[in-house]
């Protein structure tokens, strides 16, 4: 017999989806397709194979954009948390990037970089960097004295410090500010196509919006989005199969 | 950092990157940067012009609603999802969805649904805020320290003394959390949904500086926002620290 | 009262063997004096307690000895030589035990022999042996969240072990284990003070604790730190673990101590 928890989802999914299914028919506004209408447009899209040219064209800036902030972001990160005159130097640039919304500084990296790739993958860095560094910066910073300590009254040397027990107790934070920096890649990667020129998927939905078809537009947007929760979720399942422990055993629990 | 024995406050090196700036303004290495001081110059210029006052009012009045609704419907939604298993267990996927959602390609649907106005941007602006302060709220509840629940009701506590006595305070700085993650999010969401919906507040005038290439008067407002959602989130911070003194020694 | 007044019914040993001293020790944190010109001999092959109310600084000492933080002034020396910072010849085991979380027992006992660069094969070699010798044996894939606080502890120890210094500096190592763990701790603790020629430095806020297992107490009393009265339980020492605690000389010093102790805490 299923689990009360899994009904309770499978119940919760039904009203939702039902709810929208019901506001549909009524319908509440002449912009509102109902769920099985999106459904089928959505297995529509799928079958005539545009949803998966659409996301090959928009997972590329956002792959390159979290590959790119990945490598500079963990870097920087460990390189602040490590000098306080680096920490003094470049974290009130990223402390103020983290609250700012930076989106606003699309129209102007479009007059930089015109509207192809380049400014999109910008987009997506400038808006996954900023809890990548600070995540990773805070970790290093937040490594237990008593392990630096211990590997210190060992004779560790610095380097061995750094390696051996500095980046592996903060890799479970640095691997969660990199999903947190995909989940922002995520609305980077929408936001430019939405803003700067209509690609996959955001070609999907702006166009479906200029010829009325409301059902492929909520299709594409419930594709999206389904794809980025799926996307995080697996993320942080592996993160709780790889860090098992991880944050345990320090002292008793 | 210190130096020479004196020891520099947090965010003083800004002053440095502002005067690396000016420098690189200066030079004319790119026209995209022009000298910080121009920039000043064009924002105090610009600052009691009609056009920015009318981009921060209508910009202040989307955000003040977003996130007041945001916080009127999102801590008691919290709370109740808290103290009750059955509206937990149905609520808490889909708030988790939303969360790590990007909700930027919510914004065409609400663009059909409610216009290209104030409405869709007050609606995106609550809708980036309101999930992580119903995560907080409810978390907040679930972690009130069971002996604190217990001695309320061994002093014979009624419902509603334990609620307004004893619940609210206790999840009160795991509350403000969110509420200042919250609001954070909030001020990405109103200049999103602004800069989708471009004919309202700051949208409007972005649009209306790079397409006639306006670079001072452009850095200016993001600066102005910059230096506002930095204020805004500082401030929040700081009355957070206000009330969680006792948070660490639960 | 007077600084390290030598209590009566203490003998101090003649022609003692020396393994660690330590001359006007004094730290400074900003304005703050934690310590204040200590000096302290602690005899090779003896266990030398560090007792006193919190705050009177004797992890402060103890990381001090290790060369973990400098002092502002003074001179530690271990078997002659000044310290300047950790060294081969002090091992540390530590309050809440500093295990790496990511690493096996296995690699956890023999890190610190990693750190010294001695090869995989002969490092995994000295570490099997000291797993055996504190009772983990079959434990070595086991990670540190699947023991108890108690076994942690053993592996914080055979890790000390397994670099073989001369000098082995316990702070408060059995605070963090229950009860009936920490006396049997305890009772190992004197069969390894008998069996293995080391100089103990052991932490503890715990009366009984330091006068069962110790040959000599140190005790410092607080603000500023200094030592004011070292006493050596000599009587109790060779009647047995089991006999220790029934013995009318430890019940004496048990009370003696918590006599000059009690008016500093609060």
């Amino acid at each position: 017999m299923p689990s009360r928890s899994f009904l309770l989802k499978m119940l919760s999914l039904a009203i939702v989806f039902g709810a929208w299914e019901i506001a549909g028919r009524v319908p509440v506004s002449y912009a509102f397709p109902t769920f099985l209408e999106s459904m089928r447009a959505l297995a529509l899209l799928a079958i005539d194979g545009t949803l998966f040219t659409a996301y090959a064209e928009t997972l590329r800036p956002l792959a390159l954009g979290v590959l790119i902030s990945a490598i500079l972001g963990i870097a920087l990160g460990l390189w602040i948390g490590l000098s306080a005159r680096f920490d003094w130097l470049f974290s009130p640039i990223f402390v103020v990037m983290q609250s700012a919304p930076l989106a606003a500084l699309i129209p102007l990296l479009v007059m930089a970089y015109g509207i192809g790739l380049t400014s999109k993958v910008f987009v997506v860095c400038i808006m996954a960097m900023p809890v990548i560094v600070l995540n990773t910066a805070s970790a290093v910073r937040n490594t237990p004295s008593s392990l630096t300590e211990m590997a210190r009254s060992f004779l560790g040397s610095r380097l061995d410090v750094i390696l051996k027990v500095i980046i592996p107790a903060a890799s479970p934070v640095i691997f969660s500010g990199l999903r947190l920096g995909i989940s922002a890649g995520f609305i980077g990667a929408i936001l430019s196509e939405l803003k700067i020129t209509p690609t996959g998927v955001g070609d999907i939905i702006t166009y479906s919006r200029s010829i009325a078809d409301y059902a492929s537009m909520y299709a594409a947007i419930f594709s999206i989005i389904l794809l980025a929760v799926l996307f995080l979720n697996l993320l942080e399942k592996l993160e709780l199969h790889l860090f098992r422990g991880n944050n345990r055993g320090y002292v008793t629990d | 950092m210190t130096i020479f024995g004196f020891r520099l406050p947090g965010m003083s090196s800004l002053l440095l990157w502002g005067l690396v700036w000016e420098i690189v303004g200066r030079l004319g290495i790119t026209f995209f940067v022009p000298p910080l001081s121009a920039v000043f110059a064009t924002l105090f210029e610009i600052i009691g012009t009609p056009a920015f006052l009318k981009a921060l009012s209508e910009t202040a009045y989307a955000f003040g609603v977003g996130v007041t609704a945001a916080i009127a419907i999102g801590v008691p939604t919290g709370i109740l999802m808290g103290r009750s298993r059955l509206l937990d267990e149905l609520l808490l996927p889909w708030v988790n969805i939303f969360l790590s959602a990007p909700l930027t390609a919510l914004v065409p649907v609400l663009m059909v649904l409610f216009g290209f106005g104030m409405t869709s941007i007050i609606i995106t602006t609550a809708l980036f805020a309101i999930w992580i302060i119903i995560l907080n709220a409810r978390a907040g509840v679930m972690q009130i320290n069971r002996s604190l629940v217990e001695m309320a009701r061994c002093f014979g506590a009624s419902p509603l003394a334990a609620f307004t006595k004893i619940y609210f305070w206790s999840a009160l700085p795991e509350i403000l959390s969110g509420v200042r993650i919250g609001v954070i999010r909030a001020v990405k969401g109103v200049i999103i949904g602004q800069l989708l919906i471009s004919i309202v507040g700051f949208g409007a005038l972005f649009e209306l500086y790079s397409a006639n290439f306006l670079m001072t008067h452009f850095w200016a407002v993001l600066i102005v926002l910059f230096a506002m959602a930095f204020s805004i989130s500082e401030l929040l911070a700081y009355l957070e620290r206000r009330v969680s003194y006792y948070a660490a020694k639960r | 009262m007077s600084q390290t007044r030598a209590a009566p019914r203490s003998t101090v040993p003649l022609a003692a063997d020396i393994a660690v001293r330590t001359r006007d020790v004094s730290k400074h944190y900003g304005t703050v004096e934690a310590l204040r010109n200590l000096s302290l001999d602690f005899p090779r092959g003896q266990l030398t307690s560090l007792l006193g109310p919190s705050g009177c600084g004797k992890t402060t000492l103890l990381k001090i000895i290790a060369g973990l933080i400098p002092a502002t002034s003074g001179q530690i020396e271990v078997s002659g030589k000044t310290v300047t910072g950790p060294g081969p010849d002090r091992a540390f085991v530590f309050q809440d035990f500093a295990l790496l979380p990511w690493a096996s027992v296995l690699r956890n006992v023999a890190f610190g022999l990693e750190l010294r660069g001695v090869a995989r094969s002969e490092r995994e070699a000295i570490a099997e042996k000291y797993i055996r010798d504190v009772g983990l044996a079959g434990f070595e894939t086991s990670y540190p969240h699947q023991l108890s606080g108690g076994m942690r502890q053993r592996v914080g120890l055979a890790r000390a072990l397994s670099v073989n210094a001369e000098v082995l500096l316990m702070d408060e190592p059995f605070s963090a284990v229950d009860e009936q763990t920490r006396r049997k701790f305890q009772e190992d603790l004197l069969a390894l003070v008998a069996n293995e020629n080391k100089t103990f430095i052991f932490v503890t806020h715990s009366i009984e604790e330091a006068v069962y297992v110790s040959d000599q107490i140190a005790i410092l009393l607080p603000r500023p730190s200094r030592v004011s009265e070292v006493i050596r339980p000599t009587g109790i020492r060779d009647k047995g673990a089991d006999n220790i605690r029934r013995d009318p000389e430890y019940l004496d010093i048990v009370d003696r101590i918590w006599a000059s102790l009690r008016s500093y805490v609060e």
